[in-house]
């Protein structure tokens, strides 16, 4: 019998939500792909569970499932008996961090990546300005021969970047247009000024076009969510007390995101930081969300295209908005918004799963890349950083003719 | 075991077999959570020609083996007794062949019953068999439990729409019975394998017929007061002479659960229970057909008879109707759920002992059922940690079947015997019954190497499947830990 590890009687609670009833099943990319218990959301559960129980030891199977798992949060939607899945994993997953039960490359990656750059803004302006420079130089691809195979696969999945003027901070204050009708704070993000600056310009304009006063409090960091996932919980924790702090400060009717993996992370704090994370929580909302519940400003500029929309897992299975997006995109004359076939599966980005599961990553993708293949867009939408990345990739490799861009972008560009 | 995981890594390569404890470990139950039995190892074929050289590998080991779907199933049919290796099929999910005008398709076992539907849609058919599970569970399931679902009533269950099957016997040879145009001269044994539960051997290839999908579909609410008048409704429509494409009854704790889940509907909280009714056919029909069944919901105590609006609205029903085990979820750690028949006439009296049987052993009972064809799923939300709680819930359990035959009925509707009731068969087979039985299978499964500890009542004593052998009410948790 494998030994306990102290600290899994929340776990163990929470895998007793589980009825074993399977119905997660078919909404789970990796059991699609692999068709193997452990690699279901029921299978994940019950390994926990029986990590929890002493039955089987939590290195091994175990640790590997946890982080297979793309953490889409589908089950979630799936689940008639209500499993809080995204928090039993991100516990199962500090469980391991804690006991220190987890070997291989993908662990030295997120290590890295995860503490030593994402959360700390200068260090992360520092990398990605190293990476622009190698990429403007092609010094990436002269150096590629000279990688090991495992490093060449992944520089592959790493994003261009930008022209600094399109990484130019947001202003701390952007006014309404016209009489004000309320007050809001942008969530920046860690990695979206860096890579998609344009996306959160347009977001404020956008805004402030609906007659909103946005601040950006100075004092904001990265939300701490890619951290959480990957079990650590310490860091995942000082992050969101920052944010805490910056946003409860700021005083403003809401907090809207542009990101729905950091969105969905913020409207889970007070599983962080009850009270205080519990306050924050409650004023978060996704852009389009809010922009649909307040009532927004119809645009009149023409965008000719048939667009599809690709749901971020973390806006329709963590944060439950379906239809906002789409009442976005549709307001928009001339775009003729078309259903694809796997809208609702994750595209195999989920943070930098991609990275430290580059296998999987794609064989998902791949299944999406057929779906959007099949519907033939000319515009593929999307409201979250790593989606756009992924697919942007996808799209391209696969020779769609498609553009991948954040649907503020296309309200925005129909604003002008 | 050593020498029969190398060779059965030789047929489907390392990543497709499993036999680390830790692998196996999350196979060592289905559906039913209660009953555990740990697997020797677990194999993923691709094709019959996979599975033959698996099973050829256990013959020559002397290894007993268990097909398994998505482990759905309610009875322990996929548990893998005597140590066996589970044949997971999984990866055996191709629409072979589809045959819009004869209306059939060809498909491989581990295909999910949904995606079935969802492959035929294009060609205006649809699979009609439709269990609650069928987000996830597999034409292969199916056919070893003789699935049925709501719309039974009036398509009938898998074996109304097996027309043909390819077996892999525990010999190895592959034998094929039945035809695609259905009908087989000499024996049925299509008929023998539906609903034998893998006991005859692994169905490596399904071909089923399709239905039209109806031309318009009505799908009525009736909010009643109690259970009990609500199955009355159900004998009034039936004795009317209607056919409704489904009958389900829905009471007022499992309406409570699904309303509180994802898949809450709208349903009435107040309700006693509800009645679903679906229609389907002509739209002229249709239309007096459902007057004729709001005026009998009505004359029979309902307080209103709702009709969906759109198809989102009867999505919506459904979706709550088919996740309301899982949302059982909600009322406790464990959910045992029940399954028997009884005759149409007696569903009234019955569903009164049943839910007097609940409360008189303090249990959160609650009725999610197929009310058409008189087939029960009492539901049994519970604690397995708790030892007296656990008690009384196999005594409970114990009682309703026994309620249920004496009525007349059978102790499983849909989801089997497995290794769930096969004490519970000499309620209703004689020892002569159980020899004619026991040969069948011996023809097709000489040594009972196929899915072994099934069916038939047990000899010996099976710690692995009795849930009180396996210390449950064993407290996991250290000292002082929440």
């Amino acid at each position: 019998m494998a030994e306990t590890p102290s600290g899994l009687g929340a776990l163990y609670e929470r895998s007793l939500d589980c009825v074993h009833c399977g119905l997660c099943l078919s909404s789970c990319p990796t059991y699609v792909e692999t068709g193997r218990e452990a690699s279901s959301p029921r299978g994940r559960i019950y390994l926990a569970r029986g990590v929890a129980e002493g039955r089987i030891s939590l290195g091994g199977v175990a640790s590997e499932e946890f982080y297979a798992c793309l953490g889409c949060r589908a089950c979630e939607t799936a689940c008639p008996s209500g499993v809080r899945y995204g928090e039993l994993l991100e516990e199962a997953r500090a469980a391991v961090e804690r006991e220190d039960a987890r070997t291989g490359p993908a662990r030295g990656i997120e290590w890295f990546a995860l503490r030593r750059i994402v959360p700390h803004p200068v260090v992360l302006r520092a990398f990605v300005n190293l990476l622009g420079l190698a990429q403007r130089l092609r010094l990436d691809r002269l150096a590629l021969p000279f990688l090991p195979a495992a490093l060449r696969e992944r520089h592959r999945l790493l994003p261009s970047v930008p022209s600094r003027l399109e990484r130019r901070p947001l202003p701390p204050r952007i006014r309404a247009e016209g009489e004000p009708r309320g007050r809001v704070a942008l969530l920046e993000g860690c990695v979206m000024p860096e890579f998609f600056g344009a996306t959160n310009r347009a977001t404020a304009r956008v805004l402030a076009r609906n007659g909103y006063d946005v601040v950006v409090p100075e004092a904001q960091g990265c939300c701490g969510a890619l951290q959480a996932h990957a079990g650590d919980a310490d860091t995942a924790r000082s992050l969101l007390d920052r944010n805490c702090r910056a946003f409860l400060d700021a005083e403003v009717d809401a907090v809207v995101v542009n990101s729905a993996g950091c969105g969905a992370h913020l409207r889970g704090a007070g599983h962080w930081l009850p009270g205080e994370g519990d306050d924050l929580a409650e004023r978060v909302r996704d852009i389009a969300e809010f922009l649909v519940e307040a009532g927004f400003r119809a645009p009149t500029g023409r965008i000719e295209a048939r667009v599809c929309y690709d749901d971020p897992c973390h806006l329709l299975h963590g944060q439950g908005v379906k239809d906002a997006p789409r009442r976005l995109l549709e307001s928009i004359p001339g775009v003729e918004l078309i259903e694809h076939a796997d809208a609702a599966a994750c595209c195999g980005a989920a943070g930098i799963y991609n990275l430290t599961h580059p296998e999987m990553s794609q064989a998902v993708l791949a299944r999406k890349l057929d779906a959007l293949s099949a519907a033939d867009p000319d515009i593929i939408a999307t409201g979250n950083p790593g989606c756009l990345m992924q697919l942007a990739k996808g799209a391209a490799e696969r020779g769609l003719r498609a553009r991948v861009v954040h649907p503020i972008e296309l309200l925005e560009e129909a604003y002008r | 075991m050593s020498g029969l995981v190398d060779a059965l890594t030789a047929i489907v390569g390392a990543e497709g077999c499993l036999s680390r404890a830790d692998e196996v470990f999350p196979y060592e139950c289905d559906g039913l959570s209660l009953h555990a039995a740990t697997p020797g190892a677990v194999v993923f074929p691709r094709d019959t020609s996979d599975v033959v050289r698996i099973v050829r590998a256990c013959a020559e080991h002397g290894r007993s083996f268990v097909p398994r779907g998505a482990g759905t199933g309610l009875s322990g049919g996929a548990l893998a007794c005597d140590e066996a290796v589970v044949i997971e099929c999984s990866r055996m999910n191709r629409v072979l062949e589809v045959n819009p005008e004869a209306r059939w398709a060809r498909v491989q076992p581990g295909l999910v019953n949904a995606d079935l539907s969802r492959a035929v849609a294009t060609h205006g058919l649809f699979y009609a068999p439709d269990p609650s599970s069928q987000l996830a569970c597999t034409i292969g399931g199916n056919v070893a439990e003789n699935s049925g679902g709501p719309h039974t009533l009036k398509y009938g269950t898998t074996t109304d729409h097996v027309l043909g099957l390819e077996l892999v016997l525990s010999s190895g040879e592959v034998v094929r019975l039945g035809s695609a145009c259905g009908v087989a001269p000499g024996y049925d044994l299509v008929g023998a394998v539906v609903g034998s539960e893998g006991t005859l051997g692994v169905v490596t290839e399904v071909t089923v017929n399709l239905e039209p999908i109806p031309e318009a579909i009505a799908t009525l609410l009736g909010i009643f007061g109690d259970v009990v008048s609500a199955c009355r409704a159900v004998g009034e429509i039936i004795r009317s002479g209607l056919v409704p494409a489904a009958l389900e009854i829905m009471d007022r704790r499992t309406i409570e659960a699904v309303e509180a889940s994802v898949y809450a509907a709208g349903l009435p909280r107040d309700a006693g229970a509800v009645l679903l009714i679906e229609l389907d056919g002509p739209p002229p029909a249709l239309e007096r057909q459902r007057e004729r069944i709001r005026a009998i919901a009505m004359a029979q105590g309902a307080s209103r008879v709702d009709v969906a609006r759109d198809a989102d609205e009867r999505e919506r029903f459904w979706a709550a109707r088919k996740g309301a085990f899982g949302a059982m979820g909600r009322l406790g750690p464990d959910l045992y759920v029940h399954d028997a028949v009884v005759p149409r006439a007696k569903l009234p009296e019955v569903i009164a002992r049943v839910c007097e049987i609940g409360d008189r052993y303090g249990l959160k009972l609650s009725n999610v059922f197929h009310a058409g064809d008189g087939n029960l799923h009492p539901n049994i939300s519970f604690d397995r940690r708790n030892p007296d709680e656990l008690d009384r819930v196999l005594a409970a359990g114990d009682e309703i079947l026994r309620t249920c035959v004496d009525a007349g009925g059978v102790i499983t509707g849909e989801h089997g015997v497995g290794t769930e009731k096969r004490d519970f068969m000499e309620l209703i087979f004689s020892e002569a019954d159980f020899g004619a039985m026991k040969r069948l299978r011996r023809a097709f499964d000489p040594e009972q190497r196929s899915n072994p500890g099934k069916i038939f009542p047990s000899t010996r004593f099976c710690t692995e499947a009795n849930p009180k052998a396996r210390g449950y009410d064993r407290v996991p948790l250290r000292e002082g830990e929440p």
